[in-house]
């Protein structure tokens, strides 16, 4: 039996990021065990936008914190430009880590300390991670940081509270991008914003990518949105990674029951499309597979893969035709 | 479908008093509601979309609230504003129900779902307890609760929160009301829990001939539930017509920017367009329209003195001054234009135009 991995569609470019067989499971082997992330594997490569979309509770948060170390995996591996990140002990490989990557969180007021200045939020993970030496180069870094994410250098020493939710998201992006990291993870960093705001987010996340050739892993639940800013998207549902495929592919070759479930159920904002959309729902029983069947990972057509039994294949590939 | 007005609501001015000052929330609100429409209200927070329908409920604190002198709204020929608060609670609830963005905080944790359910009934009913109990389970099997009679045992914090939403909305129409007002209430759910309570709302609004306000920033959901939309920006509705006039004809440089900025599937620009800036502080309103310092279609005149309505069509509405006749022509995003020529075309075939509008009311204006 061949799996195909999502990494076989690039083979020939090195991804910056690679997770294989990642497991996370809460109180495991007790009676209220969830297994919050079961055997997901994917790659993103350097310069991609790679979307994971899901309804809560599907594990797509917890996919990301685990990625950037805030919870431990139970098991797999999570290879980040070319080190095991489970095999990080020093605190020096660690602040390299995380200087590498940063994470941009969904609640902007509760990810951001209520008792310090914003330019000292900023300010500090400069000075941590020693890309400032004086307070004069703190200073002006702070003050170019504020101006590329659109905040007026005099509101620096605000607390924030004193901001609305877009202008605190945008605290947070500062904050994430001023040590230059290579790879963000954007944690539904879109969702507690007012639809005006949520463009210029976006615009900036767009921007950032085309001058600094950044990653990201876009975690997000408005599908419209994810297609948008993606290249590649990952479905993710009860923990498992069940299709992934290129963004435009996605939508308009979904491929698994739940995916085609998913994208009928998402508003249009096109009236005429809206009124024409009819919700398909999802017979959750087609993830039940009896125990000798092993379901993985499965190119269907190339770059397009789907999480089904063997049996499936063909079924699939010739709805996919 | 008949084409009566059911709610009347005439220059409502809301104020909270706040310890910076007088904060004016709502600056002059009009709309009509008709019998069996659905009437949705788009705007960023703080744009007086909640304040406006908590005052036709007339939830608002009633300490430091301030009611504008001359507002009105008319239900059943009565000011509801100057109602007495005892004659205002035989229609709060029973006539005018509300649910809301978030249902954990609007249910009692200490009180099985049935009991809420049943309680509600008997404050506007009177009939023994026990036919209240069944009368609650009824409702809960309308709303789409599986085992309704087991679940009517348990507490909000063991159901979901698709499933608790539902609670709520069963709760309100306990009372079998004629205006449902739903504040954001799938903002908090997932795409396809969303979809499964706005049909869901849809389905009970004809079942039971009620008119449906609908609060929502989501131009997705008004597409969805939307006979006619009002879009609010700082307190004042810029805009109203109905769905086709706001998605395809709109006027107000606000609306433009609201519709060009969120992309549709099909969006493969490299930029989304974004309204520049933030809402105005409603502490220190700006002279003129409140919408000109981020409005890059923004007249001098703007900056001067806020425009009035201007009629686009008999159920279409706009206030800016783009539409007055010595107002110079400007040419509105890519985005718009292409959207004003499918109205354009849907417009003209008589049938299609028809066809098309075939879910509506006839709508009055403001």
């Amino acid at each position: 039996m061949h799996i195909v991995t999502p990494a076989a569609a690039l083979a020939d470019e090195k991804p910056i990021l690679s997770v294989r067989n990642l497991h996370k499971i809460y109180n495991e082997g007790k009676k209220n065990e969830v297994r919050a992330v079961d055997d997901i594997s994917f790659s993103i490569y350097p310069g991609e936008t790679f979307g994971l979309v899901g309804e809560s509770g599907s594990g797509k948060s917890t996919t990301g914190r685990t990625v950037i170390k805030l919870e431990d995996l139970t098991s797999g591996t999570v290879v980040y430009k070319g080190k095991d990140i489970t095999k990080i002990r020093s605190s020096s490989e660690m602040m390299a880590f995380r200087k590498s990557m940063q994470m941009i969180f969904q609640d902007p007021f509760a990810s951001l300390n209520p008792r310090i200045p914003i330019k000292n939020i900023i300010g500090d993970a400069l000075r941590v991670h020693h890309i400032c030496k004086t307070d004069k180069e703190v200073h002006n870094k702070v003050n170019e940081m504020l101006d590329i994410v659109g905040i007026n250098r005099s509101y620096a020493n605000r607390y924030p509270t004193e901001f609305s939710g877009g202008q605190c998201q945008r605290i947070g992006i500062a904050r994430a991008l001023c040590v230059q990291p290579d790879f963000i993870i954007a944690d539904e960093c879109l969702s507690a914003l007012d639809v005006s705001i949520q463009a210029q987010i976006v615009n900036l996340l767009i921007n950032l990518r085309k001058e600094r050739k950044m990653t990201y892993l876009f975690i997000a639940h408005d599908l419209a949105m994810v297609k948008y800013i993606s290249d590649r998207i990952g479905v993710m549902k009860n923990g498992k990674l069940l299709e992934l495929a290129p963004a435009d592919e996605l939508y308009h070759h979904p491929i698994h029951p739940y995916t085609i479930s998913l994208l009928s159920a998402s508003p249009l904002t096109d009236l005429q499309q809206e009124r024409k959309r009819h919700r398909i729902d999802y017979d959750p029983s087609v993830q039940e597979y009896a125990p000798e069947v092993k379901p993985a990972m499965y190119e269907i057509t190339p770059g397009h893969f789907v999480y089904c039994s063997y049996d499936e294949i063909n079924t699939y590939k010739q709805a996919a035709c | 479908m008949t084409t009566d007005t059911i709610l009347k609501v005439n220059n409502l001015h809301v104020s909270f008093r706040t310890l910076d000052g007088i904060v004016d929330a709502v600056r002059g609100v009009t709309f009509d509601l008709k019998r069996g429409e659905t009437l949705a209200i788009v705007g960023e927070s703080g744009s007086g979309k909640s304040v406006s329908m908590k005052a036709i409920n007339r939830v608002l604190p009633r300490k430091n609230t301030i009611f504008g002198k001359d507002g009105e709204i008319i239900y059943e020929g009565k000011n509801l504003l100057s109602l007495p608060e005892e004659e205002m609670e035989s229609i709060r609830g029973r006539k005018i129900a509300m649910i809301f963005q978030d249902p954990m905080t609007s249910l009692n944790p200490t009180m099985t779902v049935g009991r809420q359910i049943a309680e509600s009934i008997l404050t506007h009913e009177d009939i023994p307890k026990a036919e209240a109990m069944k009368e609650a389970i009824k409702l809960m099997s309308l709303v789409g609760i599986r085992n309704p009679e087991e679940s009517s045992r348990n507490y909000p914090h063991q159901f979901s929160g698709g499933m608790r939403q539902r609670v709520m909305i069963a709760l309100s129409l306990a009372c079998k009301p004629d205006i449902l007002i739903a504040d954001e209430p799938t903002t908090a759910l997932d795409v396809t829990i969303q979809s499964q309570i706005l049909d869901l709302i849809d389905d009970l609004k004809v079942k039971l001939n009620m008119s449906v306000i609908f609060i929502t920033h989501d131009l997705g959901v008004v597409a969805h539930v939307a006979d006619r939309v009002a879009v609010m920006y700082a307190g004042k509705i810029i805009e109203i017509g109905t769905a086709e006039e706001i998605f395809y004809n709109p006027q107000h440089p606000y609306t433009w920017g609201l519709i060009c900025s969120m992309p549709t599937l099909d969006t493969t620009d490299d930029h989304l367009y974004s309204i520049p800036g933030a809402p105005p502080n409603m502490l220190h309103m700006p002279k003129g329209d409140a919408f000109a310092p981020r409005n890059a279609y923004a007249l001098a005149i703007d900056f001067e003195k806020e425009p009035p309505f201007f009629k686009v069509s008999d159920t279409h509405y706009a206030a800016t001054w783009l539409l007055h006749p010595q107002a110079p022509a400007v040419t509105p995003p890519a985005e718009i234009i292409r959207r004003q020529e499918i109205f354009n075309t849907f417009m003209k075939q008589e049938d299609g135009g028809s066809n098309y509008a075939y879910r509506h009311t006839s709508s009055g204006a403001r």
